[in-house]
């Protein structure tokens, strides 16, 4: 426990160097801080003072064996699960979003992807596009006005990045499951988030459609913070820039993909078989 | 110009023009071929409708109301209500209480004050009386009243995360605890007999058969204007993101939205439409008491919409009349029979078209339908 919170001092440390080294201060801002987080589920620590730093634009893989924590951890940022003790910052430290409900959290920049694609069945593609960036509005705006200009420009260039342009007037519970997926990261992407957490986005998928996901993700990075739980790990080599492998609820390792490979640590727990 | 132009466009999109065309048969039909018949063709013909008649319509439209808010929360919002019957109750007492006040001393005590008040020899009206004597402050409460109410409720409850079969429970509760209120004398509202021997209403007898139908008109152009406001509202954006609270609120919320907002609006306004439907019935049948909030009406209420055909606002309003149509002519024609007619309907309506009476068009064509191509 002591070691981890020493790691993540050091990290803290490390980014903020990093920062005053470089000239270009937008590149390399944190953008998301997990500080010392604890998830305790009467008794079995989900998060065991867990600390993880995010950079502004990266691409950042989680993996670990199941009940790692991994999908606890989103749970935390996005507020649907309290930690027990723990922070968790937004743009460096000047947001912090454990005290705050859901909705909040997502209106701060914050979208998320479940591991089961969750899109509103009922509704077409186009409409879940339009529900997605409506949130700001508030009840009444959203009873007599419809959608400007700009956010019907933004749904278009979303319906072309996501692929499903042909799709638009489909109902989304029609979609095939790999297109459900798609259509989910359009619904974030239309909110214009800062940070992007996507839960899984290759489950079920075939080969080609794999593809086009690692294409998709790659191409939102750089413009903004995208963090990817995963268990295909041949997709998280495809992707990833850096790896942060979650075991037992704390930080295992971290790292490039091939030294955190051949860490003994995690070939141990994980990558072992 | 732009103003009319984009209302035009505006009502365009909420139905096909076959569909506008359909409810604009059904309003005329209800609202100008009935009140003529009854007025001018002679009593006997065939082409008569009978006066007996009028304020049993009159009191189907108001069911239809009802089921029409009822469809709003529940089939669109996903918030199965087994209270409404309270609100619409609260509408109702709030239009007793005018009709109380407008009998002005021509009761049988002869007095200033409603009857059951000077049988429990009551010297001076309850605050809570006054301002009832003017028609516009009563309907003004009919609507204010059971809005303030689920209001209240609906902002606890939600805020929670009561959801599903509890918050259908706890609204159950709601009503039956309103009712054993209103069940007390104390409480100022006439007991167990509620308020009744209604005289007037502005001024003009309410016996009158003129009266009656004048009600039972106003009843369709109401319904009319309700179900046009409940379809602007989920044709909206709006409307959108309340199915969606419906299908997956979580999701919902992880947009960004406050599902809270969206639910309390639909319930308080669902709350106020029955207030406005209790108001419009109290009139056209004379009595309104304490069994109007019995748990058993908030749930026949429930089943109009499930029969009917639930998250297709006409669906609620169709069962409606079918069912209490069945219901008048049962009753009369084989009275012992009919809780078991309505158990089998709604056994089979389950099992043979689950969208309700609405979707029995679609069901048949896809079991029969297109069978050679």
């Amino acid at each position: 426990m002591i070691e981890s919170t020493a790691a993540a001092l050091s990290l803290a440390e490390q980014e903020t160097e990093r920062k005053s080294e470089t000239r270009a201060p937008v590149k390399h801002k944190l953008m998301l801080w997990v500080d010392d987080v604890t998830v305790d589920f009467d008794g079995f620590l989900a998060l065991d003072h867990l600390t993880l730093a995010v950079d502004e634009g990266e691409l950042r893989c989680i993996i670990g064996p199941n009940g790692a924590g991994k999908t606890t951890l989103m749970d935390v940022v996005t507020g649907k699960t309290r930690a027990t003790s723990g922070a968790v910052y937004l743009e460096g430290q000047s947001i912090e979003l454990t005290k705050l409900p859901e909705s909040r959290i997502a209106q701060l920049g914050v979208g998320r992807k479940f591991q089961r694609p969750t899109v509103f069945q009922s509704h077409t593609v186009r409409e879940n596009l339009e529900l997605a960036c409506g949130a700001k509005h508030g009840v009444f705006r959203n009873l007599f006005g419809g959608t400007s200009r700009a956010e019907d420009e933004r749904i278009d260039n979303v319906l072309e990045s996501i692929g499903l342009e042909d799709s638009a007037r489909r109902r989304a519970g029609l979609l095939a499951h790999g297109h459900k997926q798609w259509l989910e990261i359009g619904m974030l992407l239309v909110q214009e988030p800062k940070v992007l957490l996507i839960d899984e986005p290759v489950a079920g998928m075939g080969p080609s459609e794999m593809e086009r996901t690692a294409e998709l993700l790659k191409g939102l990075a750089g413009e903004r913070t995208v963090i990817v739980v995963e268990h295909d790990m041949d997709f998280v080599r495809g992707i990833a820039q850096k790896v942060t492998v979650l075991h037992e609820g704390k930080v295992l390792a971290e790292g490039k993909m091939d030294q955190v490979q051949k860490d003994p640590k995690v070939i141990e727990v994980y990558l072992g078989a | 110009m732009t103003a009319f132009a984009r209302a035009a466009r505006r009502l365009s999109s909420m139905h096909s023009p076959r569909a506008w065309i359909a409810i604009c048969a059904v309003l005329a039909a209800a609202a100008l071929v009935v009140p003529l018949s009854n007025a001018f063709a002679p009593a006997g013909s065939t082409l008569h409708f009978p006066d007996y008649l009028v304020p049993i319509l009159g009191k189907f439209m108001c069911f239809a109301m009802v089921a029409l808010a009822l469809d709003l929360v529940w089939g669109y919002a996903g918030i199965l209500s087994l209270g409404h019957g309270l609100f619409f109750a609260l509408g109702g007492y709030a239009m007793g209480m005018y009709l109380m006040r407008s009998i002005r001393g021509e009761g049988v005590y002869r007095s200033d004050l409603p009857d059951f008040m000077v049988f429990l020899d009551w010297k001076a009206l309850p605050w809570y009386w006054h301002g009832f004597q003017v028609f516009w402050f009563a309907v003004a409460m009919a609507i204010v009243v059971p809005g303030v109410v689920a209001f209240f409720f609906g902002y606890f409850a939600f805020r929670s995360r009561v959801r599903g079969v509890y918050l259908s429970i706890v609204t159950q509760a709601l009503t039956f605890a309103a009712m054993l209120l209103f069940f007390q004398n104390a409480t100022g509202f006439g007991g167990n007999n509620g308020l009744t021997d209604y005289k007037r209403i502005l001024g003009y007898s309410l016996h009158e058969p003129s009266m009656r139908l004048t009600l039972y008109v106003v009843s369709v152009l109401v319904l009319f204007v309700m179900y046009v406001g409940c379809r602007f509202i989920v044709t909206s954006r709006m409307g959108r993101v309340v199915t969606a609270i419906r299908d997956a609120e979580l999701k919902v919320r992880f947009c960004g939205y406050e599902t809270n907002h969206y639910k309390l609006f639909v319930w308080t306004l669902s709350a106020m439409l029955c207030g406005i439907a209790g108001a419009l019935y109290v009139p056209q049948v004379g009595i309104i008491n304490p069994s109007e909030m019995q748990p058993s009406n908030s749930i026949e209420m429930a089943i109009w919409v499930a029969l009917g055909g639930r998250g297709s606002l006409f669906g609620g309003i169709l069962g409606a009349w079918v069912i209490n149509g069945a219901k008048s002519w049962l009753t009369v024609a084989l009275p012992s029979a009919w809780l078991y007619v309505l158990g089998a309907l709604f056994v089979a309506m389950t099992l043979f078209a689950p969208d309700g009476l609405i979707g029995i068009g679609t069901a048949l064509r896809a079991r029969f339908g297109r069978r050679q191509p």
